[in-house]
């Protein structure tokens, strides 16, 4: 899939169940080889998204800080 | 002709936007100005809560059921069956028995349901409380239950978000009344880095675990159940041995969305966050558990989001544009053992804020628990 494809996730002011958990159930219905971009109004996401992408073994592309959100961008790879 | 209002699925949502739209509306209805049809399989209506103290025998599942016809407002028609395809296109929705349902506006309130058979060997391996059948089974492993490692497993999303958590604490505090505490090794799993979604809550809980002895085991998403070797393996690659499994399962939307093409991949219907209206549709109000939204599935939630849907409709069926905006309001009770609890609200600007756990919130959401009834009637 194109880089400008990206499946956008859109968790702006969800505190429950959050950017995390909305990553976790969007990506599992994915083909491999997706983008996903999840935004996210809490700072905390630029941190915890990371982390579980690397534990599971998918890729992280980069936060980027937009006007009061972030982008976090993570690619399914298997 | 009336105008004619579609109502799919008989839930909170779908039962307390049908009445309030009836009793706004009491006057076109008797002049048949306006139709109102619910579709719903249910002849009984099912209080899903009370399914937390099934499990422990503190309610007997008769108490939670009421019928369905008897919650709803005189004029609302009642159609007990399945919806079985919604036409978005030509406006209309088919039954299973092969009735046709032509609407001017519909609404979208067919909830979620747990879907265990998306992870190998959960269905055979483990327990869950989320349905009927599900905790009655639970019950009976529970009084057989001498002792063992018991887990609670938390699949994404489901509904309900502190209800794992609750269970979590009623476990504990039953195994202490039946004097086998020390003979149970508790653990709760949970899918992200803490042990809740909610941060308060999720802080709040370290310390109650630790003086509880309840293991919690972080970045935990359930991959399979080996169910003769009583092995959970996660995503995340940790292996936990089990005698008792109590998971809450994944969920999905109804079949219904999903064959109709009206949802996403797991059945869920893309929803605008504050219109609550289905996305590219000006007619199709989605409330619940059955939307996109990235907020809590709750009770809670459907019947703030009714409130909005069921103002506005009546509005729309008068001609007028129909104002009112959803603000993402959640609020949840958390039972924090069998005597105490508290609770949380937040919607999408405000973050949450427990306040400190106390009987007499355990009182009030047990009270809550046999007013429940006055929800769908639309009265609180
Ligand atoms: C154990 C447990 C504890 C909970 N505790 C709490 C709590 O403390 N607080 C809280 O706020 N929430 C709680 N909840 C969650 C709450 O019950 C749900 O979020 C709520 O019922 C959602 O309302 P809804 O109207 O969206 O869906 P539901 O109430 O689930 O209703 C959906 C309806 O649609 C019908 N339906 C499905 N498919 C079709 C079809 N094809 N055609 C027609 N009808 C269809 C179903 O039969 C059902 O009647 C709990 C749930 C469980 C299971």
């Amino acid at each position: 899939m194109a880089e400008g494809e990206a499946k956008v996730i859109d968790a702006r002011g969800s505190y429950c169940p959050g950017p995390l958990m909305e990553l976790i159930r969007a990506i599992q219905t994915e083909p491999v080889g997706t983008v996903l971009e999840v935004l996210s109004s809490d700072r905390a996401s630029s941190n915890d998204i990371p982390e579980w992408v690397k534990k599971v073994g998918q890729e992280y592309l980069e936060t980027v800080a937009e006007d009061g959100y972030w982008r976090v961008r993570v690619r399914r790879v298997k | 002709m009336g105008k004619r209002v579609v109502v799919v699925g008989g839930g909170v949502g779908g039962t307390i936007v049908a009445n309030h739209l009836a009793r706004k509306l009491g006057r076109e209805l008797e002049l048949g100005d306006l139709e109102i049809t619910m579709i719903s399989p249910d002849a009984q209506h099912f209080y899903q809560p009370g399914l937390l103290y099934v499990m422990f025998d503190l309610t007997r599942p008769e108490e939670l059921s009421r019928s369905q016809a008897s919650l709803l407002e005189p004029g609302i028609r009642l159609v007990q069956d399945w919806a079985d395809h919604i036409d978005k296109d030509k406006g209309e929705v088919r039954t299973r028995a092969g009735q046709t349902f032509p609407y001017d506006f519909l609404l979208l309130a067919t909830g979620s349901r747990p879907s265990p058979q998306l992870i190998p060997g959960l269905a055979e391996g483990g327990h869950l409380f989320y349905t009927l059948d599900g905790a009655l089974k639970l019950r009976e492993a529970l009084f057989n239950f001498q002792g063992g490692k018991v887990v609670v497993t938390v699949g994404v999303p489901h509904k309900c978000p502190v209800a794992p958590l609750e269970v979590t604490f009623m476990l504990d505090a039953w195994f202490r009344q039946r004097g086998l505490r020390d003979k149970v090794e508790l653990t709760y799993t949970y899918p992200i880095g803490r042990l809740h979604a909610l941060e308060p809550v999720a802080n709040w809980a370290v310390p109650q675990f630790a003086a509880r002895d309840i293991h919690g085991e972080t970045f935990f998403n359930l991959k399979e159940v080996d169910a003769k070797a009583r092995q959970l393996t996660s995503i995340e690659g940790t292996t936990l041995p089990y005698d008792l499994l109590i998971s809450v399962p994944p969920h999905q939307g109804a079949q219904v969305i999903i064959d109709s093409g009206v949802g996403d991949k797991g059945g869920w219907v893309p929803t605008g966050k504050h219109t609550l209206l289905m996305e590219g549709t000006d007619n199709v109000f989605v409330v619940g558990d059955t939307t996109n939204l990235p907020i809590s599935k709750a009770g809670s939630t459907a019947h703030f989001e009714a409130d909005v849907i069921a103002d506005n409709l009546a509005s729309r069926l008068q001609g007028y544009p129909g104002g009112r905006s959803y603000d993402g309001k959640v609020f949840c009770f958390v039972e924090t053992g069998l005597e105490q609890a508290t609770y949380v609200w937040f919607n999408f600007e405000t973050p949450p804020n427990p306040v400190p756990p106390s009987q007499a919130i355990h009182w009030f959401k047990l009270a809550y628990n046999k007013a429940y009834w006055l929800t769908p009637k639309g009265v609180l």
